[in-house]
């Protein structure tokens, strides 16, 4: 019965991984928290007012009076030891003062406090009378797709993938090593492929809960859609999932304590964390680093699945980054299968 | 086809530190069941797993039923069943569902239920193996290593560390086994164990077979049949016994613990007593035994088997 066995191994891994209590909240609750708590940490509220000062002086009273006409700046009058100090400690972000004509200080590199000069500096030409020469009209935007949990969600959910992978697969090939269940297992006739692939299928039926779970969350708490196919979708967590599988299963082919793959396992995830785009853009690297990036398995993941989530993107679209994904699983599979220690 | 279970040549092992295996010679005949008896770090661990084909030989030649494990290694496997000296199995699955795992395997083996009862594990069925004491897990390793319907039957020290009730449990698995056809290959340092279990052993000390033959030849290899273990205050320094009777075979020393192996009793303890007084000395302690694996283990080594 050579299927049975495969069918059992997998079966035996799924009934060992749900009977684990912390492992089943860090893979389904822990990705929900995360969502929850950002969503609404970032959620779309009006634009803060920016905090600006005037020095006491004897224009401040009129200063003060235009400034205040601001949608944007809140201003406040201080004494001018206090007005330096608080901008010094960046609770301010503009200082307006001047014995007759104005004087801006401020910090140029803070966009905030340039945003604050040019608004200071417009609200106190016009209340000394000047005209506008064009008047634009003004059109905001908050579709969905462009909100912040539009480009978090799908970071989160590559994020997930890319941990319960790699988690999922190395740490239990890592304690049937160090308990001498492998060396037990291959003195039996299973084929060592089937229990390397009951591995890969036990975290596709992890996986699709997983990303349903969140998915699902995420459309009912936040309003965040798939906007590309939904099969589109499914097949590429299955192959993000694949993909950081493979990579656990390398990490996991050799170590032999707990130790030394949580080691590994972190100095492969927490580079991707931070470069990958999970929670800010990785156009903000510099231009020379960005094709690194770009090569990474969670970078090409995540910019996929934002692509098919919120562009609606076809498999045309997305074929670069999802060739940069079977790249990875399919060589660190490979490569897993050739240096796996079994005893 | 030969009629060896288990036939090998001149195996060698070799580890940076360590000669494990050292030029060992083995047959083991069908239906036979064979002991490897020796202290820890014997080598008798590393001998088994070559023979199971988990680990290479530096040299030396291996069959087992009539195949090399070079080129007919999945044939083999279905064949044997193996207990390993310390394999944990998953903690969260249950017994009936390891066991039902471990029968996938093979293309054919037992009905898991049944194998349960006859191992006395069926009450033990839907219970999850961390759950399980020391005695039943070790039975549930044997029942894994019989799943398959096995030809021959590797158990690497198999009732360490276990009390008595579940040693004579697993005895009698494997006198069962045996009543069936089936050969079995075990390692022990319990003396009883091979005694009682095994048609012949194979002493291994350093890596090599220092003594080989049933466990009554072997004893009788003492020429002594009697042993004579005694203390004194003060204790004895010299190990001049030689004239102590006719049928004296050699002394050997343990803390203040002497011991002697003898012909006959009835000669030696009165003549031992006499040697104790005329030294000054006062007899302590006085204790008699018929000889036994151990005390050839002692005799050949000059050491115990337990803590050797």
């Amino acid at each position: 019965m050579p299927d049975a066995a495969i069918v059992e191994l997998t079966r035996s891994r799924v009934r060992e991984f749900i009977r684990e209590p912390e492992a089943v909240f860090w893979v389904f609750a822990f990705p929900l928290l995360l969502t929850l708590a950002l969503g609404f940490a970032f959620r779309s509220k009006p634009p803060d007012k920016i905090p600006i000062a005037v020095v006491q002086g004897p224009h401040a009273q009129e200063w003060m009076a235009a400034l205040s006409k601001s949608p944007v700046l809140l201003t406040r009058l201080l004494a001018p030891e206090q007005a330096r100090d608080q901008l010094r400690t960046g609770k301010i972000s503009l200082l307006v003062e001047g014995d007759s004509q104005p004087v801006y200080r401020f910090d140029p590199t803070r966009p905030d406090s340039r945003t604050a000069r040019v608004e200071a500096d417009d609200a106190l030409q016009r209340a000394l009378g000047r005209r506008d020469v064009m008047t634009a009209r003004e059109e905001h935007v908050s579709e969905q797709g462009s909100r912040y949990i539009d480009f978090l969600v799908p970071g989160l959910l590559g994020m997930n993938l890319m941990g319960t992978g790699m988690w999922g697969v190395g740490f239990s090939i890592v304690n049937a090593r160090m308990k001498k269940l492998l060396k037990r297992l291959i003195a039996t006739p299973m084929r060592k492929s089937d229990y390397l692939l009951a591995q890969f299928f036990s975290r596709l039926i992890f996986l699709t809960g997983e990303v349903a779970f969140l998915i699902i969350f995420a459309w009912l708490v936040f309003n965040v859609r798939v906007h590309g196919s939904l099969v589109t979708f499914a097949v590429l967590c299955l192959i993000g999932g694949f993909a950081f599988s493979g990579i656990g299963l390398l990490v996991a082919s050799r170590a032999s304590t707990i130790e030394a793959v949580s080691g590994m396992m972190n100095l492969v995830m927490v580079p991707m964390w931070i470069g990958s785009g999970v929670f800010f853009s990785y156009e903000r690297f510099p231009d020379a680093a960005k094709p690194f990036i770009r090569a990474l398995p969670l970078t090409a993941l995540n910019d996929s699945l934002r692509a098919v989530m919120n562009d609606g993107a076809g498999w045309m679209t997305i074929a670069a980054p999802v060739g940069v994904l079977v790249a990875w699983g399919v060589v660190c599979f490979a490569l897993a299968l050739r240096v796996f220690k079994w005893q | 086809m030969s009629d060896a279970a288990i036939h090998c040549r001149d195996l060698r092992k070799h580890y940076p530190d360590v000669k494990a295996v050292d030029g060992l010679d083995l047959y083991i005949a069908r239906g036979e069941c064979f002991g490897l008896l020796g202290p820890n770090g014997a080598g008798k661990t590393t001998t088994i797993e070559i023979l199971e084909g988990l680990i290479p030989a530096d040299s030396g030649d291996v069959e087992v039923l009539g195949m090399r494990w070079n080129g007919y290694s999945r044939d083999l496997r279905e064949r044997i069943g193996i207990s390993l000296q310390e394999t944990q199995f998953t903690d969260k699955l249950t017994v009936i569902e390891t066991l039902t795992l471990f029968r996938s395997f093979y293309r054919e083996g037992h009905d898991p239920d049944e194998l349960m009862r006859s191992l006395s594990l069926e009450e033990k069925r839907n219970s999850r193996v961390g759950k399980l004491s020391g005695g039943q897990k070790q039975r549930l390793a044997v029942a894994c290593a019989l799943v398959g319907k096995p030809d021959i039957l590797f158990l690497d020290e198999p009732t360490t560390g276990l009390d008595p009730q579940s040693r004579l449990q697993l005895w009698e698995v494997v006198t069962k086994f045996r009543s069936g056809g089936g050969t079995v290959l075990l390692t022990t340092h319990y003396m009883d164990e091979a005694e009682r279990l095994c048609d012949r052993v194979a002493i291994v000390d350093h890596g090599k077979v220092i003594a080989l033959g049933t466990p009554a030849e072997l004893i009788a290899k003492l020429d002594a049949p009697n042993i004579v273990e005694f203390t004194s205050d003060p204790p004895m320094t010299s190990d001049d016994f030689a004239n102590l009777c006719a049928g004296y075979h050699g002394c050997a020393k343990r803390g203040d613990f002497w011991q002697l192996r003898v012909e006959s009793l009835a000669e030696a303890v009165p003549r031992l007593l006499a040697v104790v007084e005329s030294s000054g000395a006062k007899l302590v302690t006085l204790s008699t035994h018929a000889a036994t694996l151990e005390d050839l283990f002692v005799a050949l080594t000059g050491r115990e088997l337990r803590d050797a």
